[in-house]
This record gives C-alpha cells, sequence and structure tokens, in this order.
C-alpha cells in the first residue's frame, strides 16, 4: 500500500482558550483531488497553514509527503507547492521571469529552469507573451500561469486556496482541466473553494464546521447519504446550525420592511 | 420623467486601451430585483458607478428614478443606496457606530429608520458593540447592507455583495434581498456567481463591457440552442478528452461531477445523441458511461454566449487587461 500524500491524525490548534481545529483527521491518496470546504472561520485556514509548516499544532500529528509538519518543516516546504486565494506572481515581471524567480527560490539548476520554462510555456500556449508584464495579462491568464508556478518544483502536493475566484466561467474550467491533468500525472491537490459546485470537480471532499470535519466522502456517496441534490445543500445544512443560532433570529426574517 | 427605475442609453466607457463598458443599454422596472451577472472585468462596477453618479460615462446617458446620472447627481446621491465591491466601512468604528455615522450623514437616526434596517439589524445587533473589522465575511456584508438602507433609499445598488462569502452566508444575504423586495424596494446587484442568477426576477449576462443578454433566468436558461448531455463516468478527466475527440461534438466543459456535452448536430434529438455518445464511450474502453438528456443553466448559457480569452498563443485578440481598471 502506497503511504498517504497527507496523513493528518488528530490535528488541533487552540489560541488562547479557543479550538480553531478540534481533533481533525483525514488522508489523502496519491493524484488525489480533495476539496477542503468550510464557512469562514470553520478553521480552514488554519488547518491549511499547520500542513504547510506555517504554524505549529497544539497537538495531534500531519504528514505532508511523508514527513512531519511539525518536526520536518523544510522537508515539507520543498515537497509542497502553494497558489494563494488572489494572487501569487509578481505583476511587474513578466512570466518567464516569474517562473525562473520560482524556480531560483526552489533551488532548480539552471538548465532545469531553463527546460521547466519552456516546457510550461508550450503547455499554456504563453510564448507568445512570455515577456509581457503580467500585470496586463486577462486574470485567467494570471491564474493558469500562477498554478503552473506553483508546480515549477514539481512538488508532490499542491495548495490550491480560492484559485477561481472571479474567473469567467470558461476560463475556471479550463484551471481544472489543468488540475485534472496535474492530478492525472501524480500530483495531489488540495482545494479550498467558495463555489460550492465546484466541490464537485473533487474526488472528495471535507466540510469543516467549528474546527471539526462534519462529513467527508466523494460527492456522489454524500449526497447519496444525507438525501440532497447538491454539496451546496448539504453545506448549508451542515453549517447553519452555529450561525443560525448565533447570528439571526429565524422570526424577524420574515418581517417586511414599511 | 420615465416610469422606469433605470434607463440606461447605450452607455459606454474607455480606460485607456480598455473598453470597460461598450453601448450598453437596458431598463429596470420599479420593483425589480435585477442582476448583472458576470466575471471580473466585466464591466459591473464601472456601470454601477456610472449609475450612482461617481463616474462620468464617455457617451450614452443614464436616467435613475427619473434623475440624470450626471446633471442631477445631487439629487441622486441623495436618494440611491449603495454598496460597493470593496468593504467600505470604518473597520475600527463598532457596528452601531458605523451605522450612526451613516445616518448622520443623511441627516437622520437609526432610530427614525429603524422599521427599514430591522430585518437585517435583528441578526446584526448580537455584535453591536463589535468593530467592524473584527466581524466575519458574512456580517460586514450586512453591515454594509445596513449602511446602505439607512437614509430609506428609493433605489438600492449592491456591487458584488457576496463575493468571498461563504455559501450559507451567501444565501442568508440573498434571503435579506428577498424580504427587501417584498417590501417593494428596487435593487439592482451584481455577482460572478452564476448560481445566484435564479434569485433575481430578471438578469443581464455582462461579459468585457457588453450585455450579452437580458432576461429571466427561465428566458435566458429556455434560449438555449442546441440539445445538451450530461456524462458521468469514472475517469472524467480521460473522458473529457476523448469526448472532445468524438466526430459530432461541438463542446464539452466539466459541470462538477457530470461533463456538459453538446452536439454538432443539432436537428437530432436528445435521446439520441445521449444513445450515440453512450456507444462512443463504451467503444473507447469506458465501462460505465451514464448519459442523459439535462437542463441547461445560466451558465451553459453564458459560456455558448461567449468565447474565453483561450491562451495567448492560440488566441488573435489582443489580450484585454483583467481586473486592474475595469473591473
Amino acid at each position: 500500500m502506497t503511504e498517504p500524500a497527507i496523513l493528518v491524525r488528530d490535528l488541533t490548534r487552540r489560541f488562547d482558550g479557543f479550538t480553531a481545529v478540534d481533533h481533525v483527521s483525514f488522508e489523502v491518496k496519491p493524484g488525489e483531488v480533495f476539496g477542503f470546504l468550510g464557512a469562514n472561520g470553520a478553521g480552514k485556514t488554519t488547518a491549511i497553514r499547520m500542513l504547510i509548516g506555517l504554524l505549529q499544532p497544539s497537538s495531534g500529528s500531519a504528514r505532508v509527503a511523508g514527513y512531519d509538519v511539525a518536526r520536518e518543516t523544510e522537508q515539507v516546504k520543498r515537497r509542497i507547492g502553494y497558489m494563494s486565494q488572489r494572487f501569487s506572481l509578481y505583476e511587474d515581471l513578466t512570466p518567464r521571469e516569474n517562473i525562473r524567480l520560482y524556480g531560483g527560490i526552489y533551488g532548480l539548476t539552471r538548465a532545469q529552469i531553463r527546460q521547466r520554462t519552456a516546457e510550461m510555456l508550450d503547455r499554456l500556449g504563453f510564448s507568445s507573451v512570455a515577456d509581457t508584464a503580467v500585470r496586463s495579462l486577462p486574470l485567467g491568464w494570471r491564474q493558469k500561469l500562477a498554478f503552473s508556478v506553483a508546480l515549477v518544483h514539481q512538488p508532490r502536493i499542491v495548495f490550491l486556496d480560492e484559485p477561481t475566484s472571479g474567473v469567467d466561467p470558461i476560463t475556471r474550467r479550463q484551471f481544472w482541466e489543468l488540475i485534472y491533468d496535474a492530478a492525472s500525472r501524480g500530483t495531489t491537490v488540495l482545494v479550498t473553494t467558495h463555489y460550492v459546485d465546484e466541490a464537485e470537480y473533487c474526488d472528495r471532499v471535507s466540510i469543516m464546521v467549528a474546527g471539526r470535519i462534519a462529513a467527508m466522502g466523494t460527492p456522489a456517496a454524500l449526497k447519496h447519504d444525507y438525501g440532497v441534490d447538491s454539496i451546496d445543500d448539504l453545506f448549508v445544512r451542515l453549517a447553519r446550525p452555529e450561525i443560525a443560532a448565533s447570528a439571526s433570529r429565524p422570526s424577524s426574517r420574515e418581517d417586511s420592511p414599511p | 420623467m420615465s416610469a422606469d427605475a433605470i434607463r440606461a442609453e447605450s452607455l459606454s466607457k474607455r480606460f485607456g486601451s480598455t473598453l470597460a463598458l461598450d453601448k450598453v443599454s437596458f431598463e429596470v422596472q420599479p420593483g425589480e430585483l435585477f442582476g448583472f451577472i458576470g466575471p471580473d472585468g466585466g464591466g459591473k462596477t464601472t456601470l454601477f458607478r456610472i449609475l450612482v453618479s461617481l463616474l462620468i460615462p464617455d457617451a450614452g446617458r443614464a436616467t435613475v428614478i427619473g434623475l440624470d446620472a450626471v446633471r442631477d447627481f445631487r439629487g441622486l446621491r441623495q436618494r440611491v443606496g449603495y454598496m460597493a465591491g470593496r468593504f467600505s466601512l470604518y473597520p475600527d468604528l463598532s457596528v452601531e457606530e458605523n451605522l450612526t455615522f451613516f445616518a448622520s450623514v443623511f441627516g437622520t437616526t437609526v432610530q427614525r429608520e429603524y422599521e427599514q434596517i430591522k430585518p437585517i439589524y435583528t441578526q446584526l445587533e448580537p455584535f453591536k458593540d463589535r468593530r467592524a473589522a473584527a466581524l466575519s465575511g458574512g456580517m460586514k456584508q450586512k453591515l454594509a447592507l445596513c449602511c446602505a438602507l439607512v437614509h430609506r433609499p428609493d433605489i438600492l445598488f449592491l456591487d458584488e455583495p457576496t463575493t468571498g462569502v461563504d455559501a450559507v452566508s451567501r444565501r442568508e444575504f440573498w434571503d435579506l434581498l428577498g424580504v427587501l423586495k417584498k417590501g417593494g424596494l428596487t435593487t439592482v446587484v451584481s455577482t460572478p456567481y452564476m448560481d445566484e442568477a435564479t434569485r433575481c426576477d430578471r438578469i443581464a449576462l455582462i461579459d468585457r463591457g457588453r450585455l450579452l443578454g437580458i432576461d429571466t433566468p427561465a428566458g435566458i436558461v429556455a434560449s438555449f440552442g442546441p440539445p445538451l448531455v450530461g456524462v458521468r463516468t469514472t475517469d472524467r478527466y480521460k473522458a473529457l478528452l476523448a469526448l472532445r475527440r468524438y466526430q459530432h461534438a461541438a463542446s464539452v466543459f466539466p459541470f462538477g461531477e457530470v461533463m456538459h456535452y453538446t452536439d454538432a448536430r443539432t436537428s437530432a434529438a436528445p435521446d439520441d445523441i445521449a444513445n450515440d455518445v453512450k456507444a462512443y464511450l463504451i467503444a473507447s474502453g469506458f465501462t460505465d458511461p451514464s448519459v442523459e438528456p439535462l437542463t441547461p443553466t445560466v451558465e451553459d448559457v453564458f459560456i455558448a454566449r461567449t468565447s474565453a480569452p483561450g491562451s495567448p498563443d492560440s488566441d488573435s485578440q489582443s489580450p484585454h487587461p483583467g481586473s486592474s481598471s475595469a473591473a
């Protein structure tokens, strides 16, 4: 049996008496596309920061690419890629310069950088804009480039935080095809998104509520088990109780203004 | 004076080399919940800024509740509520202080306007002493909505109020807009989330400064031309690539678990197409394909009416700048 790409056991993080991540356990297989969902404040970001070695767990453990995230942080960082919410490229640099910069940061040789640059520009169809400042490229192109740059050191696992926010529907789909393509070549993908329909692009999803994983499985199995039409419906059903209890008074919601 | 809540005629606006709005015309009826649906860089924000008099169009004209958006800007600003796309309240003031401030700017008080804001404010009241910066994304948007309503506007403009907000808070926000609509308020709202279209009375699809269609959500969906089938298989990515090679394929896009497939034989019956596609996939080595005719969504229509920026090398058009100036 191959070792999981991500192996999380009872991972917990407390801040001043508040438990942001509370005994979370899950595994992600190599080449799997895993959706990591949760409402704002559910603990997703805290969990991801621990998985990429930016935050120490209070208790529990996580192994990423075979290394312990608390003790072997540098080994983990070399083997993962990360693409943040909005934008992780330098806008004043060109695509070619961004690739060279990130390749250098990850310690690739000049020959490797030259070869990867040619491959990436070709795969993306970016040869004609290789020397154009990233700032002047459309948002969708920039995001595809950012994804490829996150893969420049051929990481085993890539973390994508809201990668398709605000992108047009066709580009969003092209972006998902890049994700599938990377996964089909063995890269493991962990993705967070606010487009809950995008959860259904994933092989499996987990839904975090108040620091815990409230549901996990393939989108089809979850919809079947909970008797809902979409992951969106399941998400609202799982996440609404705490929000409804703390913030809204159902009786007043039906009132009409004058 | 026109009876329309909004009448926009051929509005155009250019920023440098970017045509942010290209001859945009539409009308909004009083009491309507009207949605502009489209991605970043579509022109939604530019359009809203023109309609609330914060930006002057290069060409065309707009009247909002009977007032010219350029000439009558003073009167118009008293009567519109505007929630900008970026969170624009005072982060260091509390919920209550923000609300009191915006009420006083318009010469009124929270107490006097309480009935108008009550449906929303009751959800915020438990947090009234919290600094705005410390609210969750969904609560921030509710506070911004409250502040946009506190002077009892005749028309409300909400620019991407649900962007970046989680799915639960998005639903709650739309529920609130439904409550305001029952009270008769005209509301114009923009969103990049296609699934929110069905919450509106009518929608306009907008992309790269142009309107791609205006209709009810049902009307937009009904306008989708070719027969559409949905395909499910275990190995989606391989099946996607295989379907693109099928001789009759017109378009193949992933839609979550399902792939949406349209056929070039537009007059064929959907059931026949489904059978053909299934036979092709089985012949290509897929063991368990499920292929069924589908009802299109607003997103299918949007995709059919637009063309993606594609990739630079395959695309003859010059790259249009993204959201940097025109969003």
